[in-house]
């Protein structure tokens, strides 16, 4: 059996009573998506270091992500669409594999359009939704469900009042350490994240991934780094994120418990800091500015 | 926009308890073919809302889903295929999906829906 990658010749369409055959670019070389395929527009962040060292990331795991079989996959800030088109490219619609199937949202209505645009250029779907994290109400009904998640966050800190404004800048404006978007996604990837969900997030040092990892850990989640990208700007992570079941879930809940709670940050930042220690400067960071 | 997509979303206004199915307003749908899969639709079937499908199904002319469905029709081909058309075949082009509650119109144009609320909606 052929296991290359192949890309439907022809998208079959009706409308009204008569069916269209549509080409699409036949027999996609490339693994990922094509830039000279990816759409664009004013309004909308071109692919950029964040966009390939996310796919990146996704490339180095794609053996992984293939074993893993996920039935949904989505990503939160599609932008330009140049990652869940590179996503649905590496892993397929999943002909052989039992059916995958994509979600991508964004809050720019901009980006949707251009998202749509570059995934049909290379002729694999999503579904697409203008959405702004939890607006469309994707988690309540679709909770639990989600098994690959993608996050390239609006990362950089900016004035809290640049958060989620129109446009381009919605792409980028992270406010206070370029946290406020990130902290309102994560309670939302939980919810949409099937027991067995990974959640792949880009992250600058400026956004405290260590305390990310903790903000996870304590909803159950293991991570690791698996792209680590330095420019003389920026020093950007690829954190993935996944449920272990060995991790209790919140606080301790036994009164006896009680006197070890104080030190469960302590040990699970330790044990954070010993399993990358990559972190550790980021921890010098924080005790330098404490 | 796939049924699937449709039966997933839900009008987030706030105080609005019951926003959920969407109604659809349909101006234009097309059917694309998609690969069929039974394990994936026996695996989604818990998460759908059948009486939404049904009905956004029936907005689009297709009329061939039984009113009620169980998961020992999950055994039947029949009732797969069926199923499979009216979840991931069946697409809004264009229209709008209205709250059933406040009667809230999000637009739907190309084939995506724009959920997003105003400021004082949120």
């Amino acid at each position: 059996m052929d296991h290359s990658i192949q890309v439907s010749p022809s998208i079959r369409t009706k409308e009204g009573d008569e069916w269209k055959n549509r080409q699409v670019p036949s027999r996609m070389p490339s693994r990922i998506a094509q830039i000279r395929l990816v759409s664009g527009h004013p309004e909308v962040y071109e692919p950029c270091d964040d966009s390939f060292a996310l796919v990146d990331a996704l490339l180095a795991d794609r053996m992984y992500l293939l074993e893993h079989k996920p039935v949904l996959c989505m990503e939160v800030g599609c932008g330009s669409g140049y990652v869940i088109t590179s996503l649905a490219i590496m892993l397929g619609q999943g002909e052989d594999v039992g059916g995958i199937h994509y979600f991508a949202t964004d809050i720019n209505p901009h980006a949707v359009r251009v998202t749509c645009e570059t995934l049909e250029a290379h002729g694999v779907h999503a579904e697409v939704i203008c959405d702004n994290v939890a607006s469309s109400g994707l988690e309540k009904r679709l909770g639990g469900k989600v098994d690959v998640m993608v996050v390239n966050p609006p990362y950089v800190p900016t004035p809290e009042d640049e958060v989620g404004r129109d446009g381009i800048a919605s792409a980028w404006a992270g406010g206070e350490n370029g946290r406020t978007v990130i902290d309102r996604i994560l309670p939302v990837a939980d919810k949409l994240l099937s027991d067995r969900g990974w959640l792949y997030m880009v992250t600058l040092t400026a956004n405290n991934p260590s305390q990310i990892c903790l903000v996870m850990r304590e909803k159950g989640y293991a991570s690791r780094i698996v792209v680590q990208r330095s420019t003389e700007e920026e020093s950007l992570h690829v954190i993935k994120f996944w449920r272990d079941p060995d991790l209790q879930v919140g606080a301790a809940k036994d009164p006896s418990m009680a006197t070890t709670q104080r030190t469960t940050s302590a040990v699970v930042m330790d044990s954070l800091l010993s399993q990358f220690p990559l972190l550790s400067f980021w921890r010098n960071n924080n005790n330098s500015s404490t | 926009m796939r049924l699937l997509t449709h039966n997933m979303l839900s009008c987030n206004i706030k105080g609005v308890t019951n926003g959920f199915p969407l109604r659809l307003e349909v101006e234009k749908f097309v059917e694309k073919e998609v690969e069929f899969n039974s394990d994936f639709l026996k695996n989604m079937f818990v998460k759908i809302e059948w009486k939404a499908l049904v009905n956004a199904a029936r907005s689009m002319g297709y009329e061939e889903l039984p009113e009620e469905a169980d998961s020992s029709m999950l055994d039947s081909d029949e009732f797969l295929k069926k199923f499979h058309h009216a979840l991931l075949e069946l697409h809004l082009e264009e229209g709008a999906l209205i709250c059933p509650e406040t009667g809230r119109r999000f637009p739907v144009n190309k084939g995506i829906p724009n959920m997003l609320l105003h400021e004082d909606e949120v």
